[in-house]
């Protein structure tokens, strides 16, 4: 596939920094303002897919591997099930850092305006399922656009 | 009656995805029915846990007021990232057989083909 | 003949789930609440998280997220073994 536009790649090279940044931000606070690892992953894959569209898939074949996401989803999954694994002390998914005063530690009660270093283990969570979303998202537009063209797959 | 418009909304949403899926022929037609069908679905969840009041977030939240359910809300989520993966999943399938068959009628695709 | 059976089967489900519609319980007055009252109750003290959706996702159903990112999974290796290149 071809890409778009000289208009369509101008803007792009403006705003996919910054739709990346704001899906992190939505990673990160997961655990305060409405989003999480899921949505964030989402939104940070819809800037990869604006990238991909805007250049077509031969110039973004060496700027964004397949293979590259496809470590980082792997290894998202794995962070995932060993943050499962590190409460098996007591159950599995035990939140085993909550409240401890340490990583993430602080507990606060009631309404309050929102403490980022709260909240035990689900940050992390929120960082590994987020990291593995937006490379799955990612790999599927990569494979889709690759397939239309079968003579640049080699 | 009028009260329950919104599971009346999420009904008709799962029977014009049923509808695409029994008459159509078109497999993009029918994955379009089933992403209808999700989305119907989700609907319905979210809708069957509302009460009046605020999102379940204590950060800035309106002192005294009630919140919404939030496990339907949970369940949702899940239901939504799961639904695109499978609505993935089908596009690439279809996109296989138009390669293999060069047609996309469910009656013609249906002939072994070495 | 065929088409016609199948309208009356897509006519009979539909007014079932339209009717089950109506006569459900009224919107914005759920049945049953105990469980989401104790989550909302409880979670801020018990998980720390401002957020009793995500708190709900990660900790007391994480079973579920983690067949979520399982299913996640496996749909994108599915992909990649519908678009694999063949050997010639």
């Amino acid at each position: 596939m071809r890409g778009m536009s000289k208009i369509v790649r101008t803007i792009t090279n403006i705003l996919y920094s910054f739709i990346i940044i704001f899906g992190f931000y939505i990673i990160m606070h997961g655990h305060l303002t409405p989003g999480g690892g899921f949505q964030g992953g989402a939104v940070v894959a819809s800037a990869f897919a604006l990238l991909v569209v805007s250049y077509g898939a031969l110039k973004i074949k060496d700027m964004l591997k397949a293979k590259n996401f496809s470590v980082s989803e792997c290894s998202g999954l794995l962070a995932f099930i060993g943050l499962g694994f590190l409460g098996i002390g007591t159950v599995f998914f035990y939140n085993f850092l909550a409240g401890k005063g340490g990583l993430f530690g602080n507990v606060i009660y009631g309404i309050n305006p929102g403490d980022l270093n709260t909240a035990g283990v689900l940050p992390l969570m929120n960082i590994a399922v987020g990291i593995e979303v937006l490379s799955g998202l990612t790999l599927i537009i990569l494979y889709m656009f690759n397939a239309n063209n079968p003579k640049e797959e080699k | 009656m009028i009260y329950n418009f919104p599971f009346i909304a999420a009904v008709i949403l799962i029977g014009l995805g049923v509808y695409a899926c029994m008459f159509k022929r078109n497999l993009i037609k029918i994955v379009i029915g089933i992403s209808l069908i999700e989305s119907g679905v989700n609907l319905f969840l979210i809708t069957l846990g509302y009460r009046k009041g605020v999102a379940p977030i204590y950060t800035n939240a309106p002192s005294g007021a009630s919140m919404v359910l939030p496990t339907p809300q949970a369940l949702t989520l899940t239901s939504i990232v799961i639904g695109v993966a499978t609505t993935a999943l089908m596009l690439s399938f279809v996109m296989t057989i138009y390669k293999h068959y060069k047609t996309l009628d469910a009656r013609k695709a249906r002939r072994l083909k070495g | 003949m065929n088409k016609k059976i199948g309208f009356f089967a897509f006519a009979v489900v539909f007014v079932f789930f339209f009717l089950s519609a109506v006569y459900l319980h009224p919107f914005g007055e759920p049945s049953e609440t105990d469980m989401d009252d104790y989550f909302i109750d409880n979670g801020q003290n018990e998980t720390g998280a401002n957020n009793v959706v995500t708190s709900i996702v990660f900790d007391y159903r994480g079973y579920d997220t983690l067949g979520e990112a399982t299913v996640l999974f496996t749909a994108v290796a599915g992909v990649a073994v519908a678009f694999r290149r063949l050997k010639k």
